[in-house]
């Protein structure tokens, strides 16, 4: 077994075309769990949290671009929290302090578990993930990069470098249910964005399919009905909304909730975030 | 051979003072409190010693099967394995339990619950010894599991076990059997399974002795000479040759006071002449330990219009598991408990406890008690509602007062101060903060950091729960406590088998002992087992029953103290006192310090503090069975998202009988904490087991109340010192989570105006 502290991207790159198979680590707060759980067995580590390139962002007006390695703790907090206050929401009920501190996005990316928090955000603000290999660089839409529960595009070998998104005038926000009130995994999430320069309002579900779901019947009813300029939405438009939001959702029973919970509480969550954004009757 | 301990923050308290100063009644903050705090105390699972070895248990992943074959022949090829272990080679007792030995060191026939234990190994690394588990060949017949309690009972299910399905039956009938109304109020109520949620995990290292004559093993249990006992059992060794040494602690709750890793521990250092090291991780943690009984009961309250308790019918059916361990024990304090804090002359009781292929049940915080209170609560509000009273009047009209009796006959001679808890619980303010606070954070409403809700969707509601508990341990058993201490130029030092496992123990006893003996300076010893029995740390008891055998040791010594001042001054000794840190004659001008006037001698006094006999229950369920009880009272106001089903508990206020509170500080951690698992039960807490499959092994799935879930709890201690506790105090672990959990299940009731039976409240009973 060998663990590569890497430094630059480009070393990052040399580890992994030694050790193609080798596991990556950024805050390793999943990784670890899964190896001491005996889930996991990790022969050759990269250590991808001090490379440079991955750790900074960048704001170049109208997109932000978050290097794999930034965490959530710098997420939930200004400036970053003000441009994309959908994904400062969603890093705020990640775990408790310590594992915002550690924990980052491509690592959240890297896993793309229908329960990540960060996902929703990044569905509904039609994130771009770039990814590379020291064979050349490629960008895709989220919803291409993840396939399945735990299942995304990357390949071995290959490094999630970061996510472009924009940066939206408009209300955007996260909504998470679990049975305690911190430090719990989503039983089903939302995220709704906002976008008054297109008209547009963006719903995503977490936790309630293999993948994160996109609302689009519901996106486009509301685009339809919701008043932008005055910030207004009927009390029928949100319970419209609602009910296109839970007609979206393909929930599962398991041991952490019912389907039918799950199903109720997405639209529950769709029909607030929707009164938030449009406070206005 | 040296176990590693580094400086005074270890586990056994060995040297360590207790508290730097105080005396009974003071606010003492704990020895290892910074410690813990700073990561230096050493628990349990950091102890090892030169050459040591790892231990590991395999376990069955079926609920129920037969036993085939067993091939261990693969573990032994893998190198760095030093033992492999199967029920052969148990030289002593094949069985183990606290009442009944019902329960194998390792299966050899039939698995009984998912994760028992079938062999063990030793090797020189933890992943070795994981591969080598892994080679381990089992064949099973995989059978089909009793899980439902009433097959048990019913006699549909054949016997898992040579002992049979029911592991007690207990009638209570009491009084006229023909009472009936006017008002009647019923309801059935379900409690799941609640795992005790220690921190510091199981562990323990076990050392040979030379040419395997005997083994020492450093342990977090709860009670070192009952472990002693069935560990030599099976070792097939007397007493004298296994030395417990108690190991930090990280909490016990109830889940270390049965056997889990001592004898397979002890098993494999005899074997390979090595130290053994065992530390079970998260999961194996929630195996290898026995939980809350999960329990259905039944009660039906026959009451005047006025609201007064007429007569209980009630029927308790107890998930007890694969094997016995206290679940006896548990059924009795559950149904001798079914009136709660309130007078009440007539009752039909039928109680059970089975076993199934679920996980073994024993003990936790509040032992059958918590069952009980959960169902008798609901019922003084539905009572309340039939007749029109509020939930406070209803209660004070039924409480329990000294002279009163329990369905069992046994006169409660205690001070029972049922009504002013009440009302000193009720006298207590009000959160003064809105719904989401002054200052509308999101984080203070129901779902929290997930931002759920805005305040218009929330409601709040208010409920009550009050509780009786029984102290110290019941139906004839002697749970006597030993302590010895020496006293010599000023310093004393205690020694004693009490196990610590955060009460808190090891401050009481300095504050005792400066009290009654005058000195400064207090030594503990290590805690093990070259004294006698300390009983077990659980029934609310060892303030009381350990507490006492110091204070009792302190007397002795000081009576000796007396009698040498007395001869050297010609005084009598009668006429001598303590006050403060000097020796005083009352009749005459004599005043010297402690430290001189034992200045130079070593006076050296063992007590055993036995309780008054109990008696066991009769067939009809009567007798004298407990030795004390405390009471107390809870009122909740919870925040409730209806739509979502979500909860926030605001605020508990409590007042508790504690008798004396002779470490404040310590009676206010101990509700704080007993308060949190009781809103645990509440809202969140269940070990889910589908088919006696475990579903959430893991601190990701199986809740506990975080900081953000847990309210401000507001306390009155009631100090009404109790004639029959040793300086007055009773003890205070328990009465927190005794119905806590009922008064937060009922302020979600009064929200949302829906009846909720079972606990923990999921936010689709709410919201469905
Ligand atoms: C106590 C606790 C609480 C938690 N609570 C939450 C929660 O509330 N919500 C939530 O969403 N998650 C939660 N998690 C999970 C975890 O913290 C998050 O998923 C986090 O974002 C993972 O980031 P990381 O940097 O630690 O990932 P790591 O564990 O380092 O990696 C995760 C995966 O991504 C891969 N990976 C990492 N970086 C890269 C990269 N640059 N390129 C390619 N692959 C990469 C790794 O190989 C691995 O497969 C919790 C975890 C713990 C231990």
């Amino acid at each position: 077994m060998s663990v590569i502290v890497a430094t630059s991207l480009a070393e990052a790159f040399a580890a992994l075309s030694a050790h193609p198979e080798a596991t990556l680590v950024a805050g390793g707060t999943d990784v670890m769990v899964e190896v001491n759980a005996g889930h996991r067995h990790v022969a050759d580590v990269v250590m991808v949290n001090r490379v440079g390139e991955l750790c900074t962002w960048r704001h170049d007006g109208a997109m932000l671009h978050l290097g794999a390695g930034v965490t959530w703790s710098q997420i939930e907090a200004a400036p970053i929290a003000e441009w994309v206050p959908v994904l400062a929401q969603a890093a705020r009920t990640v775990g408790s302090p310590q594992i915002r501190h550690v924990g980052t996005i491509g690592g959240n990316l890297g896993t793309c578990s229908p329960a990540g928090d960060g996902l929703p955000g990044l569905a509904a603000l039609d994130a771009v993930v770039h990814l590379a290999s020291p064979a050349g660089e490629r960008s895709l839409p989220f919803a291409e990069f993840m396939v399945g529960p735990k299942r995304t595009a990357r390949v071995a070998g290959e490094l999630i470098i970061g996510v472009t998104v924009p940066v939206l005038r408009g209300w955007q926000g996260y909504s998470k249910v679990g049975v305690r009130n911190a430090m719990v995994i989503a039983t089903a999430s939302v995220a709704l964005v906002t976008d008054l320069d297109g008209r547009t309002v963006r719903l995503a579900l977490g936790s309630v399919g293999p993948t994160i779901l996109r609302c689009t019947e519901a996106e486009a009813f509301a685009a339809a009905n919701v008043d932008f300029a005055n910030g207004a939405a009927s009390a029928a438009v949100v319970s419209e909304f609602a009910a296109l939001a839970r007609a979206a959702a393909r929930p599962i029973d398991d041991h952490r909730s019912t389907a039918e919970y799950r199903r109720h509480a997405v639209g529950v969550l769709a029909g607030r975030l929707l009164r938030r954004a449009f406070p206005n009757e | 051979m040296t176990v590693t301990q580094t400086g005074t923050d270890t586990g056994t308290f060995a040297g360590t003072h207790s508290g730097l100063a105080g005396r009974l009644g003071d606010s003492v903050a704990r020895p290892d409190g910074v410690p813990k705090a700073q990561g230096s105390f050493q628990f349990a699972g950091d102890l090892t010693a030169d050459g040591f070895l790892w231990g590991a248990t395999l376990r069955s992943p079926h609920p129920y099967a037969r036993i085939v074959r067993i091939d261990v022949s693969g573990a032994w090829r893998i190198n760095g394995v030093e033992a492999v272990l199967t029920a052969a080679d148990v030289p002593g007792k094949a069985t183990y339990g606290l009442i009944s030995h019902d329960q194998p060191v390792f299966a050899s026939d039939y698995v009984r619950f998912q994760g028992e234990a079938m062999a063990a190994v030793a090797a020189d690394h933890p992943d070795t010894c994981r591969r080598a588990l892994a080679a381990i060949v089992v064949e099973y017949e995989v059978l089909a599991p009793l899980t439902d309690p009433e097959r048990a009972i019913d006699g549909s299910f054949p016997p898992i076990h040579p002992d049979g399905n029911v592991v007690r039956h207990q009638r209570i009938v009491r009084g006229d059997q023909s009472i009936h109304g006017p008002v009647v109020v019923e309801g059935t109520y379900e409690l799941g399974r609640q795992d005790q949620a220690f921190l510091g995990l199981e562990a323990a290292l076990a050392l040979p002795a030379p040419g395997g004559d005997g083994v020492e093993l450093h342990v977090a249990t709860q009670w070192l000479h009952e472990d002693r006992k069935q560990i030599a059992a099976c070792l097939g060794m007397p007493d004298e040759k296994v030395r417990i040494v108690l190991g930090g602690v990280g909490g016990a709750f109830g889940a270390r006071e049965d056997i889990s890793l001592q004898v397979h521990a002890c098993l494999l250092a005899l074997r390979t002449g090595r130290p053994v090291k065992i530390q079970y991780d998260r999961e194996e943690s929630f195996h290898g330990h026995v939980h809350r009984h999960p329990c259905t009961i039944w009660m039906r309250h026959h009451a005047g219009t006025d609201g007064t308790i007429r007569r209980i019918e009630a029927r308790f059916v107890m998930d007890g598991g694969a094997y016995a361990s206290t679940s006896s024990a548990v059924l009795i304090n559950a149904v001798t408990h079914t009136q709660g804090p309130y007078r009440c002359d007539h009752a039909t009781v039928d109680g059970w406890a089975v076993r199934t292929n679920n996980l073994p049940s024993g003990a936790m915080r509040g032992f059958g008690v918590v069952q009980a209170a959960f169902a008798h609560e609901g019922q003084m509000d539905k009572l309340a509602a039939a007749v029109g009273l509020d939930p406070v009047e209803v209660r004070l009209r039924n409480a329990m007062r000294t002279g009163d009796h329990l369905i069992t006959g046994q006169e409660i001679v205690n001070v029972a101060p049922v009504a002013r808890l009440i009302q000193e619980t009720a006298a207590l303010a009000l959160p003064t903060e809105p719904v989401g606070g002054h200052d509308h954070d999101p984080m203070r409403l129901p779902g929290g950091a997930g931002r759920t809700a805005d305040e218009r969707h929330i409601v709040r509601g208010i409920g009550w729960g009050v509780g009786i508990k029984n102290l110290m341990y019941s139906e004839a058993f002697d749970d006597y406590s030993t302590a010895r201490v020496r006293v010599a130029d000023g310093v004393a030092t205690v020694k004693f088998a009490t196990v610590e496992v955060g009460q808190g123990f090891v401050t009481i006893v300095g504050q005792i002992a400066r009290t009654v003996l005058g000195v400064e300076e207090v030594v503990i010893d290590s805690i093990d087992t070259e004294i006698g029995s300390a009983g077990s740390t659980s029934a609310s008891r060892q303030t009381w029953m350990s507490g006492g055998a110091v204070e009792g040791a302190c007397r002795l010594v000081r009576e000796r103290l007396f009698e040498h001042v007395a001869e050297l001054h010609d005084l009598e000794a009668v006429q001598l006192e303590i006050d403060g840190t000097d020796v005083v004659d009352t009749l005459g001008s004599l005043r010297m310090s402690v430290a001189a006037a034992t200045a130079g001698i070593v006076i050296d006094e063992t007590f055993e503090h036995h309780h008054p006999a109990t008696e066991e229950l009769d067939e009809l369920g009567q007798g004298n069975c407990h030795t004390a009880f405390a009471f107390v009272a809870h009122r909740a106001v919870v925040d409730v998202d209806p739509e979502l089903g979500l909860v926030k508990v605001v605020q508990i206020a409590t007042a508790q009988d504690v008798g004396r509170a002779l470490n404040p500080l310590s009676v206010v951690g101990q509700i704080e904490g007993g308060i949190a698992q009781g809103v645990g039960l509440a809202v969140m807490e269940e070990l889910l087991q589908v088919d006696g499959i475990v579903k959430n092994a893991t601190f990701t799935d199986y809740l506990v109340p975080t900081f953000l879930d847990m309210p401000d709890v507001v306390i009155s201690l009631v100090e009404e010192p109790d004639p029959h506790a040793p300086m007055g105090a009773k003890g205070v672990g328990e009465p927190p989570t005794v119905s806590s959990t009922p008064a937060v299940v009922a302020a979600i009731r009064d929200a949302i105006g829906k009846d909720l039976h079972r606990v923990p409240v999921r936010p689709s009973d709410i919201c469905s």
